[in-house]
């Protein structure tokens, strides 16, 4: 690209509101997302972690979409892919190798759930679990009781674009439309949902048009475009704090790997396909686009690349070396108060 | 203490803990302006508002689903099924999600809601308006399922549901409804979740069961009375988490062991009761342990003739406690 048009991009994320420092953290927070993708790839093939839900390829939506939305107050319900978007409300690399190794001062689940299924409450991030969608409805309550209490906080719900088939999306988005819910509902669509491609799942052009059977808006966008991302989130973000409802958002992504860890997808993807796609590879198209409005110097990149190498390490380290919950464990926290059996007294 | 029906005390417990708690709301089908279909919200629409009493559309995983994200963020939801044979859209919301919120959050988050559903027959309500639904809901742990007999447990059982930190699972006999009157306090109480009751004390045989058919064994109970038997009546109240020494000490007090419940036989809850007594104090028994349920066809027949064969009633009842007494 041409002078000329780097300055046309660089209007891009400063008209947003965005500056250089922030527009570098959501690169970092994309790298870092990918890189513990990655390092969680090579653990599980060594024997040391046991599943693996990747984001790669999802994760300018991911990040994108946080930014766009208020760390210190908004709610999330984030599905299994979404470790950009729960790192960008704070969850730290090291919390998430804990997850992935199962430990006991795993935040999410104290090892009990599979890696990404991601709750916190300090991070207003509510518990998910692995039947897709249920977080739909969740995230509408969140909303229902901010509502009531009068608080303008935004409750952001994601999912892939299988979930978007189930009931409970249709209930819960229904349920915000009647009752005009500040809640974003965020498509990740990456095209399949383990096996079966978006062509035998939707008879519509785009998970976006189903916005339009509960009376809002349903907007679709580039989702290996951060900037694009973060402008239609933020408008959704500032229609539901202004009391204008919910918006439905699909973000178009790719899925580098396969659904998981156990799944091969090459019995069921064309070949070449996934390496057609990666040419969209959203942290390559940022990293371009951070390069052509010189806000990333090679010098920023190395240094960039280098402390998320040393966070990918010094997470991985520290989740690996640290303790495993105890066996007895397994009985706490059924109920409020847990007795010997875990059943309360 | 005033004399009211089982449907008044439901009406009564979730105005009072409406007006203590401001975080308590009601969610579901018709339950605001009509008032319920049952009447059971009757009033609370007008005293508490269309945000505190919420008409929702028909659409059962999403009253519970969002009922579990108010109760997450900290409000306790009351979300009304408005008959248990409608819950089944809704069982991954309470099964995978309400039950297991705290459990799988190694006790960050957890769900403080009450799921109300009205259940069983003998109303004329055919397959889908009469079916007891206890067993399914039975083996989920992180979740408690409640079925109150009589006024005064319904209140103080309701009660004790909203204010209890997980969820609860909490059925209504809609037969009950307007059949059932007692005495009730007019001051403020609760009954303990996890804990039967004893209705009637007794030396000969020991009934165990919950719902209409209590007030049935009652019933034959009196009958039996005549024919020189004394029955001990255990009333369970809680289905899950069972009462586990109450049962026990119930069974050991007669050695001869009758349960009954609406339900099926097959797969009913009481199943449960009899292994927790066959493991415990099988030797302390002086009689095969018997059970009484429905025959295992599906709930309700519509048909008035049919319906009648289905359920249970207190001649039934009254002949496998006679039957188990001569033993």
């Amino acid at each position: 690209m041409g002078e000329s048009t780097a300055v046309l991009v660089e209007k891009k994320h400063r008209t947003l509101g965005l500056s250089d420092e922030q527009v570098l953290g959501m690169y970092r927070d994309m790298l870092l997302a990918r890189k513990l993708d990655e390092r969680t790839w090579l653990l599980n093939r060594a024997g040391k972690v046991p599943f693996v839900l990747s984001c790669q390829g999802q994760e300018a939506a991911q990040v994108g979409a946080a930014y766009a939305l208020d760390k210190e107050k908004d709610y999330l319900c984030p599905y299994y892919r979404d470790a950009g978007v729960v790192l960008v409300f704070g969850m730290t690399a090291r919390e998430l190798m804990l997850n992935s190794f199962a430990r006991a001062e795993d935040p999410n689940s104290g090892g009990r759930q599979m890696p990404g299924h991601f709750g916190g409450k300090k991070y207003r991030i509510l518990s998910g679990s692995s039947p897709v969608t249920t977080q739909v409805p969740h995230a509408v309550g969140l909303a229902l009781a901010g509502r009531m209490e009068g608080k303008d906080f935004v409750s952001f719900v994601s999912f892939g674009e299988g979930s978007s088939n189930q009931g409970d999306f249709h209930e819960g988005a229904n349920f915000a439309g009647v009752h005009k819910l500040p809640v974003i509902f965020f498509c990740e669509n990456n095209r399949y949902a383990i096996s079966v491609p978006y062509s035998k799942q939707v008879a519509c052009e785009s998970i976006a048009d189903r916005a339009q059977g509960y009376g809002f808006p349903g907007v679709s966008v580039d989702g290996s475009d951060i900037l694009e991302v973060y402008r239609v989130t933020k408008e959704a973000a500032d229609r539901a704090r202004r009391g204008e409802g919910p918006t439905l958002i699909e973000a178009r992504c790719f899925r580098f790997s396969p659904h998981s860890s156990d799944d091969d997808d090459r019995s069921y993807r064309p070949e070449g396909e996934v390496e057609e796609d990666k040419q969209y590879d959203p942290l390559r198209l940022f990293n371009r686009y951070l390069k052509e409005v010189e806000v990333l110097t090679d010098k920023l990149e190395q240094e960039i690349h280098d402390s998320v190498a040393k966070i990918v390490d010094d997470a991985t380290e520290y989740a690996e070396n640290a303790a495993p919950p105890q066996p007895e464990d397994t009985l706490k926290h059924v109920y409020a108060e847990t007795g010997r059996d875990g059943k309360w007294q | 203490m005033a004399v009211i029906s089982y449907i008044e005390a439901i009406n009564q417990a979730l105005r009072e803990e409406m007006d203590r708690d401001q975080k308590v709301f009601i969610l579901g089908e018709d339950v605001g302006l009509k008032g319920g279909v049952f009447k059971t919200t009757e009033g609370l629409y007008d005293r508490f508002g269309s945000e505190r009493v919420l008409d929702t559309p028909l659409a059962e995983s999403a009253i519970v689903g969002v009922g579990i994200g108010a109760a997450a963020y900290g409000f306790k939801p009351v979300a009304e099924i408005q008959f248990a044979d409608f819950i089944m859209p809704a069982v991954n919301q309470i099964v995978s999600e309400a039950a297991k919120m705290r459990y799988r959050s190694n006790g960050d988050w957890n769900c403080p809601m009450v799921v109300r559903a009205p259940y069983g027959g003998g109303v004329h309500g055919g397959p889908y308006h009469s079916q007891c639904i206890e067993a399914m809901f039975c083996n989920v742990p992180g979740l408690k399922v409640v079925a109150p007999s009589t006024p005064y447990d319904m209140k103080g059982l309701l009660k004790s549901s909203i204010r209890d930190d997980d969820p609860v699972l909490f059925l209504e006999h809609k037969r009950c409804y307007r059949l059932i009157k007692g005495d009730v306090p007019e001051k403020d109480y609760i009954v303990p979740i996890g804990k039967a009751d004893v209705k009637r004390e007794g030396e000969d045989i020991t009934v165990i069961s919950f719902g209409l058919t209590l007030h049935f064994a009652l019933q034959a109970a009196e009958r039996l009375a005549k024919d020189g038997y004394s029955a001990h009546i255990l009333d369970l109240r809680t289905l899950y988490p069972l009462d586990k020494e109450a049962i026990l000490e119930a069974a050991r007090k007669t050695g001869k062991v009758l349960i009954v419940h609406e339900d099926n036989k097959e797969g009913g809850i009481g199943g449960e009761v009899a292994a927790m007594i066959a493991e415990e104090c099988l030797f302390e028994l002086d009689a095969p342990i018997k059970r009484l349920g429905a025959p295992d066809v599906p709930a309700g027949p519509f048909n008035g003739v049919m319906e009648k064969f289905y359920m249970l009633n207190p001649d039934k009842i009254y002949e496998a406690m006679r039957e188990l007494a001569d033993f």
